[in-house]
């Protein structure tokens, strides 16, 4: 009870659940091989590549690595905003 | 007979192989299977310990990889239960004294006499653990509810699926029920969903384990020890009999189990 109560008032994550969201991260880095670094360059270049063809907004942007089973997948959600304006 | 070649391994050290094979060992063999349980763990002898035939040596793995000695000189007879064999791994030479096609040759003369053959691997990804592997039909891999253990399993089983052995099963060793349920642990659940592979069993923190290795005798043969059961549990599955996983929510107290014997237990 005393346990529950406490997980109530405090905003700190138990630390099982600490544990599970490190440790997801963590897997990903060590099977893809690609650092957080990396991954942010990842983006960063994907975005260079796609800018030159649409209209992106970088906020509305989300690129990340999810796990299904031992396969490693790289999705990425990118709303166009529109055409890029043509300068010819 | 053709015996089934099982390798246990985790990457990390002091998780529970040792302890995990003389026990999976002496389960099986307890059911009526032909076991020998090799340690090969080379300059590291351990298996020996455990299961408490420590002063029984005479040849080990590497004698008998090199000739000096039959490779039926080199089985020690258990103990306590028919039907189980050690094979000791050699203390004074190092990892480089046997290679991965050893290990294949000898598991392959061995066979034909044996029901199982359990592998002892020693901890890391290097060359011990490459011998471990080589021979094997199937890998356990074990792992306690630990960030540092679980990240190397994880490790190990891209390696293991990498050497083309197939998916390993998971064995989750030390789990305490007590500190699952106040989020201080990581649950069972909570590590399959991260290695993403199939759970042969879980043996639950058991201070009965330490006292059965301190005499040698495996916790397995213990009626009413909970990691006992476990163990034993294990070894039916192995079996390909269809066993339920424990329900360590009922606690292992003698009054938690004698009250869900008689339906009033808490849960």
């Amino acid at each position: 009870m005393d346990n529950f109560i406490k997980r109530i008032f405090s905003k700190e994550p138990s630390s099982a659940d600490q544990a599970k969201d490190r440790l997801r991260l963590v897997l990903i880095n060590d099977r893809t091989d690609l650092s957080s670094e990396a991954m942010e360059s990842l983006k960063d270049d994907l975005l260079d590549v796609l800018s030159r063809y649409i209209k992106i907004d970088p906020k509305s942007v989300r690129i990340d690595i999810t796990q299904e089973g031992r396969q490693q997948r790289l999705i990425a959600d990118i709303p166009i905003a529109g055409p890029v304006s043509r300068k010819y | 007979m053709s015996a089934k070649v099982l390798t246990i391994t985790s990457g990390k050290g002091g998780v529970g192989k040792t302890t995990a094979t003389a026990n999976i060992g002496a389960a099986l063999a307890k059911r009526g299977q032909k076991v020998a349980c090799i340690d090969a763990d080379i300059g590291l002898r351990n298996l020996d310990v455990v299961m408490g035939l420590e002063n029984r040596i005479v040849y080990d793995l590497v004698d008998a990889v090199e000739g000096r000695c039959r490779l039926n000189q080199a089985m020690i007879k258990d103990k306590y239960i028919p039907g189980l064999y050690l094979i000791p791994s050699a203390q004074t030479r190092d990892k480089t004294a046997v290679s991965p096609s050893d290990m294949i040759r000898l598991c392959n003369e061995l066979r034909s006499d044996l029901d199982w053959i359990l592998i002892d691997s020693p901890a890391g990804i290097e060359r011990g653990f490459k011998n471990a592997i080589a021979p094997a039909d199937e890998v356990l891999v074990i792992t306690n509810p630990e960030v540092s253990a679980v990240r190397d399993a994880d490790r190990i089983i891209g390696i293991v699926e990498a050497e083309e052995k197939g998916s390993p099963r998971l064995l989750l060793n030390r789990l305490n029920p007590e500190m699952v349920k106040q989020n201080n642990m990581l649950s069972a659940d909570d590590v399959v969903d991260l290695l993403a592979i199939h759970l042969l069993g879980i043996i639950p923190e058991d201070k009965a384990v330490l006292i059965s290795t301190n005499k040698g005798t495996p916790i397995a043969l213990d009626e009413k020890s909970l990691a006992g059961q476990a163990y034993r549990n294990i070894a039916q599955r192995l079996l390909g009999e269809d066993v339920p996983l424990l329900d360590l929510d009922k606690g292992s107290g003698f009054f938690n189990r004698i009250s869900s014997v008689f339906g009033s237990g808490e849960k």
